[in-house]
């Protein structure tokens, strides 16, 4: 039933269980994965006020752009692994395969860690120049940005590492099947905001 | 693996085996609510306390030695906040949406018990942070509500070395608690309602709290962002926010922020916030009237619709509260259209309550005079509301206590007056007895005529310009030493009020223990919560079957029924039959169509 439909109904004609015997739920999806797609939602919406309030600052006389580090493009790559991994996981575990899933899983995890650890690199290098967090609000956005993104992907992180614990114990694929789904769908997420954030910090 | 329905899942219930799990460590919806809720409103009592505190210094300047200008403005920083976030926010989502929405929905308990559990305890926690404020070097922020830097964090205002950090920090983790709870009501809502009910079956409590938890979900991350760039500001010394200035003749190491995009993010939350504290009290109200008043409640599906509409308009009137900060004018004509055309579906919601009773077989329980006085306090502020926005009759008047009367007869008073509805309301299912009548009466009519005593000389303080904000007048000109009489008197009925709500405490403490056993249904009410197995509800909330619903939770007065009303989950075959239905044309069930 469509959205619009539903909330015309007239529920003072109906009597009886609509829809036969049938719960209601309102999507065919499991309840974790309903409320990872609000929260994405929810992160979007940080991300925008962010995004808004740097365009907004920008346009103060105070401003010195940035030249972002070059490490920020290993970085994307080692991001970008990491999601194209979770992904391979994801189609492992719902044809069935177990064979290279553990291996698919701790890559994918390794290779977040390490464009963690590329970001804290990135840092430093910019400390190193000169560049502190106060010095210009084009490098405190820059750190916000960065560390807030870094905390949300250390998160998901945390749910990555008790899925694979989950798998060493137990070994069966079905079992984590749901979240290395619900992994990969964040990864994604958090993928296209990183490229966002980088598309905007090193054009501004 | 197909998709199985939440409600066919057996669904894995966490069984507590000691007290500590059952009562503080609990995942059990009720629990939490409880605990929600008696949080809440302690704060709440700190909160009306240091009012009380600012009305002895109003009413009799200088009597009172405790209160300098600096605590004074403490107390109405934290007055404010608590009010707002960590009492209205709190009780409406956290308890009452706790406690109504997995009954409400035919569930067992929230999707989430585990996250529903870390949501009170870091709620809990947020709350000791804002606390502890009081007990550090400076004392609490005094800011003001609203945090506007750059005064929030310099020397001068009180509170600005721990108090605004303090403050900032924990608003940050209480949005951690409150994101954890809304991602459980909203996915309760749509995921777990029981077989039968749709969503247009759902009570209006339902659909405020679920649509509230929505604009919080959505409005709580600018108010994230700006916290965490204040607390960057205050503490790592960025210029996010703060202007080039001076203080106390030194120039400071701040360079070029914006205070104005610090507003414009606050009021981005702060707008939104307010019909997060309105559209449950909206909710509950409706399913109070309609229950006492023994009639559907008025057009449902235009109180649904108008709820959404609200929702949605709210995140585009923020910048009337910034009317004074400086703006475009043409940005004044929006952002004063959009808050004017905000009162359509909001009068919408008024007139249909009205008609819900128009003809009514109203029963005068005591919900129902709360309930009815909430009609009153909130088409009084909503009216002052229709004043302020507008760009010409607000600037005077945006720093008088016009604007103090205002907000607090529309989201201060009315709410609370919904509060105390629904805590009589569903106090019967909560403990399974009855309250006080003769003593929620007495509370009622205290609470009720002595806020009126408050506020009403309020707006006649405005207009004479009384500038609020201000720890005492001095000597100005312009307004009459009468004045003073007035507030005095505004303080007399403050303390009387504030001191009223002990009859409420000893109702509900007394009446635990005492008061009359009340039964499964004491209102006759048609809802699904009214339907347990148990009073109080036990562990699971239904026993060892969930629900069936079979119709709408408004079948009221309906021609033929056993009693007056069917219940949600009657089915077809055991409602009165078309020959016992003695068809009254003066209750013609039609109405609910217009």
């Amino acid at each position: 039933m469509s959205l619009f439909k539903r909330i015309t109904e007239k529920p003072w004609e109906t009597k009886g269980v609509i829809g036969g015997l049938n719960p209601e739920g309102s999507f065919d999806a499991a309840p974790e994965k309903v409320a990872l797609v609000i929260f994405l939602v929810v992160a979007s919406v940080i991300f925008s006020m962010l995004t808004v309030s740097y365009y907004v600052r920008m346009e103060l006389p105070d401003w010195t752009p940035l030249s972002d580090p070059a490490q920020l493009w290993l970085n994307t790559g080692l991001l970008v692994v990491s999601s194209i991994l979770f992904q391979w996981a994801r189609n492992l575990v719902s044809n069935g395969q177990g064979k290279y899933l553990m291996a698919a899983l701790v890559g994918a995890g390794v290779f977040a860690v390490l464009f963690i650890a590329g970001q804290l690199v990135a840092w430093n290098s910019l400390q190193s120049a000169g560049y502190f967090v106060a010095s210009n609000p084009a490098n405190s956005f820059f750190y916000l940005l960065t560390g807030l993104h870094a905390l949300h992907l250390l998160g998901g992180l945390w749910v990555w590492s008790k899925s694979l614990i989950r798998l060493l114990s137990l070994g069966e694929p079905q079992d984590v099947r749901l979240s290395i789904a619900l992994c990969t769908l964040y990864w994604h997420f958090l993928l296209i905001v990183w490229l966002v954030m980088f598309a905007i910090l090193s054009n501004t | 693996m197909s998709y199985v329905p939440l409600a066919d899942q057996e669904q894995e219930l966490h069984h507590p085996h000691s007290w500590v799990s059952k009562y503080i460590w609990s995942q059990d919806h009720k629990v939490i609510a409880i605990q929600y809720g008696g949080t809440a409103i302690f704060v709440g009592v700190v909160a009306l306390v240091l009012s009380l505190l600012m009305r002895m210094q109003l009413g009799f300047p200088g009597a009172f030695d405790l209160i300098d200008p600096s605590s004074y403005y403490q107390a109405v920083t934290m007055h404010g906040m608590i009010m707002v976030i960590y009492l209205l926010t709190a009780l409406f989502l956290g308890g009452f949406g706790n406690y109504l929405i997995p009954l409400m929905c035919g569930a067992r308990d929230m999707v989430f018990p585990f996250l529903n559990m870390l949501s009170y305890w870091i709620y809990l926690l947020s709350v000791l942070i804002l606390m502890a404020s009081f007990f550090v070097p400076g004392g609490p922020t005094g800011a003001g509500w609203t945090l506007y830097p750059p005064q929030a964090s310099m020397a001068g205002t009180p509170g600005s070395d721990w108090g605004i950090v303090l403050m900032l920090v924990s608003l940050t983790v209480f949005i951690v608690a409150f994101t954890m709870g809304g991602l459980n009501y909203v996915t309760t809502v749509l995921q777990a309602r029981c077989r039968g009910l749709t969503m247009m079956r759902l009570p209006l409590t339902v659909w405020g709290i679920f649509i509230a938890t929505i604009l919080g979900l959505f409005a709580f991350p600018a108010l994230l962002v700006s916290a965490i760039m204040m607390t960057f500001d205050t503490l790592l010394g960025t210029s996010f926010f703060m202007p080039a200035i001076i203080e106390s003749g030194s120039p400071l190491d701040y360079n070029g922020g914006s205070p104005i995009l610090f507003q414009h993010l606050f009021w981005f939350f702060g707008h939104p916030e307010v019909y997060i504290v309105a559209l449950p009290a909206f909710g509950l109200v409706s399913d109070v009237l309609s229950t006492h008043a023994r009639k559907n409640i008025f057009g449902y599906r235009m109180m649904v619709w108008a709820i959404i509409a609200i929702g949605g308009l709210s995140f585009i009137v923020w910048a009337h509260h910034m009317y004074v900060s400086g703006m475009n004018p043409y940005f004044g004509f929006f952002f004063a259209t959009t808050t004017l055309i905000i009162a359509v579906p909001t009068a919408l919601k008024v007139y249909n309550w009205v008609l819900t009773l128009w003809e009514g077989d109203i029963r005068m329980n005591v919900p129902m005079y709360f309930a009815i006085g909430f009609i009153f306090t909130f088409i009084h502020g909503g009216l002052t509301g229709l004043f302020l926005g507008n760009v010409v009759i607000d600037m005077p008047l945006s720093d008088t206590y016009f604007v103090v009367a205002h907000f607090h007869m529309v989201m201060g008073v009315s709410p609370v007056l919904v509060l105390f509805a629904a805590i009589y309301h569903w106090y019967p299912k909560m403990s399974g007895r009855m309250y006080h009548e003769g003593l929620a009466k007495a509370h009622f009519w205290c609470t009720f005529l002595g806020t009126y005593a408050i506020y009403l000389p309020m707006h006649y303080l405005g207009f004479l310009g009384v500038p609020r904000r201000y720890y005492a007048l001095g000597s100005t000109d312009f307004i009459p030493a009468s004045a003073q009489d007035l507030n005095a008197t505004i303080t007399i009925a403050a303390l009387f009020v504030g001191a009223a709500q002990l009859l409420f405490f000893i109702n509900i403490f007394w009446s635990l223990k005492y008061g009359k056993e009340a039964g499964p249904n004491p209102w006759g009410s048609a809802s699904l919560e009214w339907q347990t197995p148990d009073t109080p509800p036990a562990h699971g909330n239904w026993g060892d079957e969930l629900p069936v619903v079979y119709r709408w939770p408004y079948d009221y007065s309906v021609p033929g029924a056993h009693e007056d009303f069917i219940p949600q989950n009657t089915p077809e075959s055991e409602e009165p039959t078309v020959d016992e239905q003695h068809f009254d044309p003066d209750h013609d069930p039609s109405m609910a169509d217009l």
